[in-house]
C-alpha cells in the first residue's frame, strides 16, 4: 500500500479501495460470527460441517502453500543452488499461506484461546486430524524460523540470532520436507472415513498419495505464477541474482510439475482401475471427474512439458495458475462437490455471502502483508550487509 | 457379474496390471518427449 500510496500521491488507489472495502465487510462478518454463532454466517449443517472455510482456506491453503518446502528442497537438499534467491520469497508465501490457513481454522472451529489445547492439553492420538494440527503447528514453527532472518536483517541488531538460524537451515528444510509429506498426505487421508459419502470417482485408498503428489505440483505452480506476478509488481525490488535464474527457475519448475503431474495421472487412473469406477465416467459426475483430470491435469501437464521443450516461457506462466485452478477444483471436489452426492440437491451445501466474504477477507490479509514486507525486507534482494552469508 | 470378491478383485488387477504396464510404456515416451530438446538447450 505504501508504494502505490508514495507513487499516486494517494491513498484511494482502486487496489486499496477494494481490499479496503473487503476488510470492512471481513470485519463486519467477523464480528457476527464470534458473536452470534456459525449459524448466522453460514450454510453450514450437520450434513455438511465442513464449508469453503475448510475446502478453499484450507485444503487449498495448504496445498498451494506447498512452494515452500518445494523450493527450499530443490535448493538445499537436491543442490539446485542457482535457485537460491527465489527461496525466500517461497517461504514467505508458505508462511503467510500458513498462518492465514490457522487464522481462517479459528472462524470455522471458534473459541481461538482453545486452538493449542489439542497440542498441549489433550491430544488425540488416534485422530488423524490430530496429525494434521500436530503438523501444521510444528511446520508453521518451521517456516517462521525460515523466514526470521530477512526480518532480522531488515530490522537490524539481530546477528548473533540470525547466525544460529541460517545455520540451522538444512535442519529446518529437511524438518519442513518431512513434516509437509505427513500433513499433505494426511489432509487426503481425512477423508478415508467417509467411503459412503465421497462420491466413487474421487473417493479412492490412494487419497493421501493424491493429495501429497498433487501438492508437490501446486507448490511449483504456485512459486512459478507468484514468481510472475511479483515480477510485475515489485521487478524495482529484485536485484541481479533474483533476475539472471528467473526463467531458469521457472523452466525447471515446469519440468518438476509436468514429470509429477504425469504421476499424478497414473494415479488416477489407478484408483479408478482398482476398485472398477470404470462405469461411473459415463454418468454427470463422471463427466465432471474427466473436466477435472482432463481439463485441469492433463491440458497443463502438457502445456508445461511444451513449454519447457521449446523454452516457451509463455505457455509455462499459462500452466502454472491453470494448475492453481486445477488443484482448487480438486480440493473443491473432494471436500464439497463430490461430498455427500446422494443427498437430495435441497440438502446440498452451497456457500453463504459471510462465507464467501470471510474466505475473500482471509486471502486479501495475506495479499496486504505479503506487499508489506516484500516492500520493506529483503526478499527478492541480498541485504548489502549480510550478501556473502545469505540465508 | 461377479458373484464372489475372488472374481471381483481378479478382474480388477487384470485390468489395472495391463493398465499399468501401458502407463510405464507411456512415461518412458512422455520422458523422451520432455527432454528431448534438452542437448540442444543443456540447462538442466
Amino acid at each position: 500500500m505504501s508504494t502505490e500510496h508514495t507513487k499516486n500521491g494517494s491513498l484511494f488507489t482502486p487496489f486499496n479501495i477494494v481490499a479496503g472495502i473487503i476488510l470492512a465487510a471481513g470485519l463486519v462478518v467477523t464480528v457476527m460470527r464470534f458473536t452470534m454463532g456459525l449459524g448466522s454466517v453460514t450454510n453450514l449443517s450437520d450434513n455438511n460441517p465442513w464449508g469453503i472455510w475448510i475446502g478453499f482456506d484450507l485444503l487449498c491453503g495448504v496445498a498451494l502453500a506447498a512452494g515452500g518446502y518445494t523450493t527450499s528442497a530443490a535448493c538445499y537438499i537436491f543442490g539446485f543452488k542457482r535457485f537460491h534467491a527465489a527461496v525466500r520469497p517461497a517461504i514467505l508465501t508458505a508462511f503467510l499461506g500458513y498462518a492465514l490457513v490457522v487464522f481462517a481454522l479459528n472462524y470455522d472451529v471458534g473459541r481461538p484461546w482453545r486452538l493449542p489445547y489439542p497440542i498441549f492439553y489433550q491430544q488425540g492420538t488416534t485422530s488423524i486430524l490430530f496429525e494434521v494440527g500436530l503438523c501444521v503447528f510444528i511446520y508453521l514453527t518451521v517456516l517462521f524460523l525460515e523466514y526470521l532472518p530477512a526480518a532480522f536483517e531488515w530490522k537490524g541488531g539481530f546477528d548473533k540470532y540470525r547466525s544460529i538460524l541460517v545455520k540451522l537451515t538444512m535442519v529446518l528444510t529437511i524438518f519442513g520436507v518431512i513434516l509437509s509429506t505427513l500433513h499433505q498426505s494426511s489432509l487426503g487421508a481425512l477423508y478415508l472415513i467417509v467411503p459412503s459419502k465421497l462420491h466413487p470417482l474421487w473417493y479412492t485408498p490412494y487419497l493421501p498419495v493424491m493429495f501429497f503428489m498433487s501438492s508437490m505440483f501446486a507448490g511449483l505452480s504456485m512459486v512459478v505464477f507468484e514468481g510472475t506476478l511479483s515480477h510485475k509488481y515489485f521487478h524495482h525490488k529484485m536485484d541481479e541474482d533474483y533476475n539472471a535464474n528467473y526463467l531458469d527457475l521457472q523452466f525447471a519448475f515446469a519440468k518438476g510439475a509436468a514429470w509429477i503431474m504425469a504421476g499424478y495421472l497414473a494415479m488416477k487412473l489407478l484408483g479408478l482401475s482398482m476398485d472398477n469406477r470404470w462405469h461411473y465416467l459415463f454418468t454427470g459426475y463422471g463427466a465432471w471427474w474427466l473436466l477435472e483430470v482432463v481439463g485441469f491435469v492433463v491440458l497443463p501437464c502438457y502445456c508445461y512439458a511444451v513449454g519447457y521443450r521449446d523454452r516457451n516461457i509463455g505457455l509455462v506462466r499459462l500452466a502454472a495458475p491453470w494448475t492453481v485452478i486445477g488443484i482448487m477444483l480438486n480440493r473443491f471436489d473432494v471436500s464439497l462437490i463430490a461430498f455427500n452426492w446422494q443427498l437430495p440437491s435441497a440438502e446440498r451445501y452451497f456457500p453463504s455471502l459471510g462465507e464467501i466474504i470471510i474466505s475473500l477477507f482471509v486471502v486479501t490479509i495475506g495479499v496486504l502483508v505479503f506487499k508489506f514486507i516484500v516492500t520493506r525486507m529483503p526478499i527478492f534482494y541480498a541485504h548489502p550487509a549480510y550478501k556473502d552469508s545469505s540465508h | 457379474m461377479f458373484n464372489t470378491l475372488q472374481d471381483l478383485m481378479l478382474h480388477n488387477k487384470s485390468i489395472t496390471y495391463v493398465l499399468m504396464g501401458v502407463v510405464l510404456v507411456c512415461f518412458i515416451g512422455f520422458w523422451r518427449f520432455l527432454t528431448g530438446r534438452e542437448e540442444r538447450n543443456r540447462r538442466y
